[in-house]
C-alpha cells in the first residue's frame, strides 16, 4: 500500500459492509451522535445515573461489535495470530463500547428527559 | 444524584466543532498541477487493471492528446478475487464489472483487440480491421492462458469429476469451488499444480491449496484428506525465504510438497494426472485436481517482433527495460502488466507500481526529456493461509522483503489483519487505483 487517504479508507468500509449496509451505518451513527450532543447542550448536565446504565451497557457494545466484524468477515477469534491481531481486535471492541455507551446515554435521555435530581 | 457541572457544552463551540471537522476533510486534497498541451496520440491495448490505471492517470495529465484505448472485452475482471470466489467465500459477480464504467471521458474506446502491431510505421491493427497510428505505445493486454497444452484437459471438464481451474474467470472460479468443495466434504486425494511457465500471481496456486485444505480440514475432519503440491521446480515460491516458510507451513498442514512436478496430461475418465519430472514421467491418481496451465503472452505480440528474442522463448513476453518498462529496441513502445517481459511482476500490487514509472517515462518523452522514475519489482501477495489469515509478503526484483508496515504486520506470519486487507482492503485499493487514485 503506498497511500492511505481518506478517500481510500472510505473506499475500504463500503468493500466490508456493502455500500447500502456501510452509509446507512454511518447515517445512524451520525443521528446518534448529533441526539447526543443535543441532549447534552439541552440538559446543560451529565446525568450520572443514565451514565452508570450506559457503563453497564459496554461490554455488550463490545462483544457484539467484535461478532459484527468477525461475521462480515469471515474469521473467527481463533485467526488471532499475533499482536497486532489483538489491537485490532481491542480497537474493534472499544469502539463498539464506546458507541454502545453513547447509543444508551442518548436514548435514555431523549425518552425518558430530564427526571433529575 | 450526582452530575458534571462543568461538562457543558455551548452550541456555538458544537457548531465550531463540525465546522473544523468538515474544514480538515477538503484541507487534505492536493492542489491540482498544470495538464501539459500536447497532440501525442496515445494507444493503449488493453483496458485491464493496467490499462485502465494508465489512462486515468494520463488525463489529468495531459490537455489535447488522443488517447485510444482498446479492448475486446465488456467485463472487466478483479481477478485478485479468483482465489476467494474458488474457496467459496464471495460469489462470482465479486470479480465483475463493466469495462467502460472505469474509463474516463475524453478518450476513445475501441471495443477491439489488437490483431498487430508495426512498431517501424507506428501502428497498431486491430481485430475489426482497423488501423490506429500512434506516438506513444502502451502494451498492456494480458496474457493468454493455454489449456491446449494440457492434454486431455478442457475448460468444460470444469466444475464435475473433482476438476478446478481458478484462473480461467469468474464463472470456472465458481465451478472450481463446486468441484472443491465435493472433495472437501467426501476427502480424498487432492493435487495442486502450477506450470513451469511465468505466471500471474504464483502465490495464487498455494492460496488455494490452503484455502482447500483448511475447509477440508474443518468440514469432513482431520486424516480424511490426503494433499499433494506439485511444484515446477525445487522450490515452491520464487522468493527464497517466502518458500522456506511454505515448505514449513505444508509440513505443519500435511501437505506434500511433489518438487519438479509440471501437468502435462488429464485423463478425466480414470481421475489420473501426468506429470513431467526430471525423472521421466508419472501418474497420480486424484479426487480434486486444480489446474494451472502454461501462460503465455498474446500472439499479435510474438508476430509484432516485440518479444524478448533470447529469453522466454516460448512465452514471448515484451522485450522491456526491467526498471523503465520502456521497450528496448522502440523507444516510444512500453509494456505493463501481464505482458512485460521483466521476472516477477505479473500481479495487480505490480501494475499498481509499473504504472506511476511509464507514466513518468511518458510523459516526459512527450516533453522531449528523460523520465526518473524506477520501478524495482516490487509486488505483493497476500498469500492466504486459512480461511482468516494470511501472511502479507512484499518483495522486489531482488528477492529482498520490503514490508510496508515494518515492525506491525509482519510479512512471514499467519495475521489476522493480512487476510483483512486481502478479504475487504484489497478491493477498495484495486479500484482506487483503476480509477488513477491509488
Amino acid at each position: 500500500m503506498e497511500q492511505l487517504t481518506f478517500e481510500t479508507m472510505v473506499a475500504v468500509f463500503e468493500e466490508i459492509f456493502g455500500r447500502m449496509l456501510f452509509w446507512g451505518m454511518v447515517a445512524v451513527a451520525v443521528v446518534i451522535t448529533v441526539a447526543y450532543f443535543y441532549v447534552l447542550i439541552r440538559d446543560r448536565t451529565m446525568s450520572m445515573r443514565k451514565f452508570l446504565l450506559a457503563q453497564l451497557s459496554m461490554p455488550f457494545g463490545a462483544v457484539a461489535a467484535v461478532i459484527f466484524v468477525m461475521a462480515m468477515t469471515h474469521s473467527d477469534l481463533r485467526d488471532m495470530g499475533g499482536a497486532v491481531d489483538v489491537i485490532v481486535l481491542l480497537g474493534i471492541a472499544a469502539m463498539g463500547a464506546v458507541g454502545a455507551a453513547i447509543l444508551v446515554y442518548t436514548a435514555q435521555s431523549l425518552f425518558r428527559g430530564v427526571q433529575e435530581p | 444524584m450526582t452530575t458534571i457541572e462543568n461538562l457543558t457544552p455551548s452550541r456555538r463551540a458544537f457548531l465550531g466543532l463540525m465546522a473544523a471537522g468538515a474544514a480538515s476533510g477538503f484541507a487534505t486534497r492536493p492542489a491540482k498541477a498544470a495538464k501539459i498541451q500536447t497532440k501525442a496520440r496515445i494507444v493503449i491495448i488493453g483496458a485491464g487493471a493496467a490499462g485502465t490505471s494508465l489512462v486515468n492517470r494520463l488525463v489529468t495529465r495531459l490537455e489535447g492528446a488522443d488517447i485510444t484505448i482498446l479492448d475486446p472485452s465488456a467485463q472487466h475482471l478483479y481477478q485478485p478475487g479468483l482465489s476467494l470466489v474458488a474457496a467459496g467465500l464471495k460469489p462470482a459477480s465479486y470479480t465483475q464489472s463493466q469495462t467502460v464504467d472505469w474509463l474516463p471521458e475524453d478518450i476513445t474506446f475501441i471495443p477491439a483487440g489488437a490483431a498487430a502491431v508495426d512498431p517501424e510505421a507506428k501502428s497498431v491493427a486491430t481485430t475489426e480491421g482497423q488501423t490506429i497510428p500512434y506516438d506513444f505505445l502502451v502494451v498492456a493486454p494480458g496474457l493468454v492462458l493455454d489449456h491446449d497444452a494440457i492434454e486431455g484437459f478442457s475448460l468444460d471438464l470444469v466444475g464435475s469429476g473433482g476438476i478446478g481451474a481458478l484462473y480461467a474467470g469468474p464463472q470456472y472460479a465458481a465451478k472450481t469451488w463446486q468441484a472443491a468443495s465435493k472433495f472437501t466434504e467426501d476427502g480424498g486425494v487432492g493435487i495442486f499444480t502450477r506450470p513451469a511457465t511465468e505466471m500471474k500471481c504464483a502465490g495464487a496456486p498455494l492460496k488455494h491449496t490452503f484455502l482447500i485444505e483448511d475447509i477440508a480440514t474443518r468440514t469432513a475432519g482431520a486424516g480424511k484428506h490426503e494433499m499433494h503440491y506439485a511444484s515446477n521446480n525445487a522450490s515452491l515460491f520464487g522468493v527464497p525465504i517466502v518458500s522456506e516458510k511454505v515448505r514449513m507451513l505444508f509440513e505443519d498442514r500435511g501437505i506434500t510438497p511433489q518438487y519438479s512436478h509440471v501437468l502435462t496430461a488429464v485423463d478425466p475418465v480414470r481421475q489420473l494426472a501426468t506429470f513431467a519430472t526430471p525423472d521421466g514421467e508419472t501418474e497420480m491418481e486424484y479426487d480434486y485436481l486444480h489446474v494451472i496451465p502454461p501462460q503465455r503472452a498474446p500472439d499479435f505480440v510474438r508476430q509484432s517482433g516485440l518479444s524478448w528474442a533470447d529469453k522466454w522463448t516460448d512465452q514471448g513476453w515484451v522485450e522491456v527495460d526491467m526498471q523503465t518498462l520502456r521497450h528496448r529496441r522502440y523507444p516510444e513502445v512500453f509494456a505493463l502488466g501481464d505482458v512485460a517481459g521483466v521476472p516477477k511482476g505479473k500481479t495487480a500490487a505490480s501494475v499498481k507500481w509499473q504504472v506511476p514509472v511509464v507514466e513518468d517515462h511518458l510523459i516526459a518523452a512527450i516533453e522531449g526529456q528523460e523520465g526518473t522514475a524506477v520501478y524495482d519489482g516490487y509486488t505483493s501477495c497476500p498469500l492466504i493461509t486459512r480461511v482468516g489469515r494470511a501472511m502479507l509478503i512484499e518483495f522486489d526484483y531482488h528477492n529482498n522483503l520490503t514490508p510496508s508496515f515494518p515492525g506491525v504486520i509482519a510479512p512471514l506470519e499467519e495475521l489476522w489483519i493480512s487476510w483483512l486487507m486481502k478479504e475487504v482492503a484489497l478491493k477498495a485499493t484495486y479500484n482506487a487505483m483503476l480509477r488513477g487514485k491509488a
